[in-house]
């Protein structure tokens, strides 16, 4: 864990530089035009872009999103009937039965990235885009940034849905398959994330300013 | 194109965490000053610890393709899939297309990673100048593709949810599906440790 104040600072240098994440070439930095986004000229990797979506927008998609999520954790995902059987499943459905059916490590892995890092990240960034309204930083605001960082790559809300199709497709070789709201609930997810996906939250670090303790 | 001032050369260190942009003072326990993340010119061990997990990740890969990953029984009919034999069923039950996508999920997008990264590994430890744009690009996408790999891992799971009809029919997940889950994981922190920065270093970080 990071513990911040140890060991030894730098002094801070006003934010005039960009350096590429990707081959530690320096740039200075320049104001983007509308859509306008800037690469690295040795690696052609994304060094900034232009935001058209505010703190306030970014919070709106995120309570959007913890909607979408709670939607799609109560209802159930699909049903599928055979011989007038029929047997439905939300994702907790699928983790209690890998854990029960000796996949235990499977059911972690689909408890840790399908649950609770989705909801680590939208807490955290719900925390953050609050107070980064009024240009502040919220309390926490160095610990939530790195856990941010963190969990991040660690989600896969949209993996699953594409799954859900092809288990659907599987299943409907044999059974009737109904699809239930759970899945379009998974659908807004996906559309939502697709959106953030283009946005970089460690510009929050320039919005806003440090409170004077 | 190779005027392109790099912050190693100026004495700069950008913070891997929060892009902060320091300077090097040069102190083992430097910290960033503002998200508090220890500092570094490069991510520490990225080549030995790349190496090790990308060895472990294909040590998992083999009985994750080897051993089946899911089981079906109906009425009696035991019949155990293997990923790539899920893929054949699906193709020749009438989703090509989808057949396509779990091929690509399961077992394109793996073997890319392993051929990808030792790769990446190879030649930026040899300080190769070889390709090193396309290089950076490859380790982007790597990165990119990564997660996707989950897919047939989260169909296993929800078709045992699914399929509980008893004698009639009935999925179970087999130890195949465990090692292909944890081959995703060990992948991607194998690429989260790899620095892409080395690409570019030349001979010059030995590390």
């Amino acid at each position: 864990m990071t513990t911040p104040s140890h060991g030894t600072k730098p002094a801070i240098a006003p934010p005039t530089l960009w350096i590429c994440e990707h081959c530690d070439t320096v740039y200075r930095r320049r104001k983007l035009a509308r859509g306008e986004v800037a690469r690295c000229q040795r690696c052609d990797a994304l060094l900034a872009r232009h935001h058209s979506l505010g703190v306030r927008g970014m919070l709106a998609l995120t309570i959007t999103a913890m909607i979408a999520f709670v939607q799609a954790n109560i209802w159930p995902i699909v049903t599928l009937g055979l011989n007038g059987q029929l047997i439905s499943t939300t994702l907790w459905g699928c983790i209690v039965m890998m854990w029960r059916e000796h996949a235990q490590v499977v059911a972690v892995i689909a408890a840790l990235t399908l649950f609770f890092f989705p909801i680590v990240k939208m807490s955290l960034l719900f925390w953050v885009f609050l107070f980064a309204r009024r240009h502040q930083r919220a309390p926490g605001f160095r610990f939530v940034m790195v856990w941010l960082y963190r969990v991040g790559p660690w989600t896969m809300s949209e993996v699953f849905v594409l799954g859900a199709l092809v288990a659907i497709v599987k299943a409907h070789m044999y059974f009737e398959v109904q699809p239930n709201p759970g899945i379009f609930a998974y659908g807004v997810l996906m559309l939502i994330i697709t959106a953030f996906s283009s946005i970089d939250v460690r510009r929050l670090w320039d919005l806003t300013e440090e409170t004077p303790a | 194109m190779n005027e392109l001032p790099r912050a190693s050369d100026l004495g700069l260190i950008g913070c891997h965490v929060c892009r902060m942009v320091c300077r090097d003072i040069k102190a083992e326990d430097a910290v960033c000053p503002r998200c508090g993340s220890a500092l570094h010119k490069r991510k520490s061990g990225a080549y030995t610890r790349t190496w090790a997990l990308l060895i472990a990740a294909f040590i998992f890969y083999l009985p994750a393709n080897i051993l089946p990953i899911m089981r079906t029984v109906s009425l009696g009919d035991v019949d155990d899939n293997t990923i790539l034999s899920g893929i054949i069923e699906l193709w020749v039950k009438g989703s090509p297309d989808l057949a396509v996508i779990v091929f690509t999920a399961s077992i394109v997008v793996p073997m890319l990673k392993f051929v990808a990264l030792a790769l990446l590994l190879v030649s930026s430890q040899r300080g190769s100048k070889w390709a090193q744009r396309q290089r950076s690009k490859l380790f982007r996408l790597v990165e990119f593709i990564g997660y996707w790999s989950m897919l047939d891992v989260f169909v296993v799971a929800l078709l045992t949810a699914l399929v509980q009809f008893g004698f009639f029919s009935q999925v179970e997940p087999l130890p195949g599906v465990v090692f292909f889950g944890l081959t995703v994981v060990i992948t991607m922190l194998a690429s989260m440790t790899f620095d892409p920065r080395l690409i570019w270093d030349g001979r010059d970080f030995d590390d």
